[in-house]
This record gives structure tokens, C-alpha cells and sequence, in this order.
């Protein structure tokens, strides 16, 4: 009896059915589109703040903070900014003042030890805060480096409060 | 007379190679980029800009995430606090920290204040983590890129 070859054992090229594969890929693309979401890098600004320590905790009485004074009017825009006695235009001026005071020489200078407390009114918008904060903490080259001012930061209770 | 045609036998399948390698190459690329973290980033703040913050080198330690909405509500777990009622919320985190057996001391606070909120309430929230045993706080302000 003659055994009929089977149509298979030919050179017939076997063929992948694409369409699943390529409606599955689709929809995986349209996911990862659809929840894709551009956000913007992030940063903190890192502050140790402890309940009112119990006493001294050495001999040494530490340096008295840098007073920065923040103003604000009615609508809480800032109105004007003191550094201890003195008056400053900008957060630029208040930078240049605070790198003129702790100087940016490395070395164990009072840039280490110096502390500022940052005197703001109450309905003043964070927003003046934080820029306070980045003229006191720090200032970045021109060529993209970063000077670190003062670390230790500390808030004197709002004034002018509700 | 008609010109004679040629006819072939070959179908009129389109190579899909190129298209299956860009598609992958798309999907990867969405795939790297998609970031499931964020679920902490409340679109309704603002956050102030800073060119010093620097994302942080190492994540923080047991991070608790306060946001504070321009109207000085804290978005909290799903609801809207007021400042002054984030009291016994905290205590329930500090509760939390310490059956973890960590120290309360050590968890960082994230504050992710709008930037028109008052001053004043950003400083209330402190105080109030402050009450409760947190020292570690961390103001959470957008990069803004150098001039």
C-alpha cells in the first residue's frame, strides 16, 4: 500500500500569525502612552528642627542666629527684607550680604557654625520662603556649581498671625 | 492590440519587520520612562522653585508626605485637614513609626506646601509634627534649572 506523503513534509514556508501579536503590542503601547506623565525632578531642602532642646548641651554658648526679617503686605506678596538691622532690596542682595558674612573660603569659618532664623510674616506665601531659603543656603555658579552658605536653618514664630 | 499584461503570483503582504521593531522600540522606551512612584505628587499644589534643591541622594527614611493646599487644608490619606486637626493624625503615623520599631526622631517629614500658602500655616504643620516627636523635615520645592 502506498503511503501518501503528507502535504506538511514539503518545503512550504509555515507562516506566524502576526495579528495577535501585534494587537497585544498595540495595546501595551497605547498603556504605557496613555500613563505616561512628565514630571518634573524634585527637590528638598533638609531641615533638623527639634522641639525646644531641654537646656545647653555645652559649655559654649553657641553663635546668636542671623535675623532675616520678611515683610509682607496685605495680599502676603513681600513687601521688604532685613538682615538683622539692615535693609535689602532682593533676595540677590540678601545672598551677596550673607556670602559677604560667611565668606566662601573653605576652612573651618563660621559658614559651619552659623545659623539663620528666618522671621516671616504670617500670611507671607511660601513662595518668598523658599527663596529665602535658597539665598541663605546656597548659590550656584556660573558654570553650574553649587557654593553652600548656610546649612542650619530655624523659623522664629510667625508674627502678625490671625 | 492590446498589450499584454504580466501577472504575478506573488501576495501583496507588506513586510511588517520595521513596524514590529519601532513598536518594541516604543514600548521600551515608555516602559524605562514610566514612573509608579509618583503617586505621592498631588496635581492641585504648586510647589515653590528652587535652583539649590537636589532630589535626594538616598531615599528618606520612613517618609511621611504632608500637602498643603493654598486654602491651608492638608492633603492627607484622601481627605482635606485643616492644620489645626492634623493632630491626632500625626499621632496615628507616630504610632505607626514607633510598632515598626523605629524612632520617630528618625522619619523625615516631606512637606509639600503650595506655593501661596501663608507662611504661617507651613509653620503651624511644623509645629504640629514638632508636638508630636518629629525633628526630620524636608521642604519639597520643584528643580528649577540654572540660568
Amino acid at each position: 500500500m502506498k503511503i501518501r506523503k503528507s502535504a506538511a513534509a514539503g518545503n512550504d514556508k509555515v507562516e506566524m500569525q502576526m495579528t495577535p501579536m501585534i494587537d497585544i503590542v498595540f495595546q501595551l503601547l497605547t498603556f504605557f502612552v496613555m500613563s505616561f506623565k512628565i514630571v518634573t525632578q524634585e527637590g528638598d531642602f533638609n531641615i533638623k528642627m527639634p522641639l525646644a532642646a531641654p537646656g545647653p548641651s555645652s559649655d559654649v554658648p553657641p553663635l546668636p542666629p542671623i535675623r532675616i526679617r520678611l515683610t509682607a503686605n496685605n495680599q502676603g506678596e513681600l513687601s521688604g527684607i532685613q538682615m538683622g538691622e539692615r535693609s535689602l532690596s532682593s533676595f540677590k542682595d540678601l545672598n551677596e550680604a550673607i556670602m559677604q558674612m560667611v565668606g566662601t573660603d573653605e576652612g573651618p569659618g563660621l559658614r559651619s557654625e552659623a545659623e539663620a532664623e528666618i522671621d516671616a510674616d504670617y500670611n507671607l506665601h511660601y513662595r518668598e520662603v523658599v527663596h529665602a531659603i535658597t539665598a541663605i543656603s546656597g548659590q550656584v555658579t556660573p558654570d553650574g556649581h553649587i557654593v553652600k552658605l548656610i546649612e542650619k536653618l530655624k523659623f522664629a514664630p510667625p508674627k502678625n498671625g490671625p | 492590440m492590446p498589450a499584454k499584461r504580466k501577472e504575478y503570483a506573488v501576495s501583496a503582504e507588506a513586510d511588517m519587520t520595521p513596524m514590529i521593531d519601532m513598536t518594541f522600540q516604543l514600548i521600551a522606551f515608555f516602559m524605562v520612562l514610566i514612573n509608579f512612584a509618583d503617586g505621592d505628587q498631588d496635581q492641585r499644589i504648586k510647589l515653590p522653585s528652587s535652583e539649590l534643591a537636589k532630589p535626594p541622594d538616598a531615599p528618606l527614611e520612613s517618609p511621611l508626605t504632608l500637602q498643603l493646599s493654598e486654602e491651608g487644608k492638608v492633603l492627607f490619606g484622601g481627605d482635606e485637614v485643616p492644620v489645626d486637626q492634623m493632630g491626632s493624625r500625626l499621632q496615628t503615623e507616630r504610632n505607626v513609626i514607633e510598632r515598626q520599631g523605629k524612632s520617630v526622631s528618625d522619619a523625615a517629614v516631606i512637606i509639600r506646601a503650595d506655593a501661596r500658602t501663608r507662611t504661617g500655616l507651613v509653620q503651624e504643620l511644623i509645629k504640629q509634627c514638632q508636638q508630636r516627636g518629629f525633628e526630620k523635615f524636608a521642604l519639597r520645592v520643584k528643580q528649577e534649572r540654572g540660568p
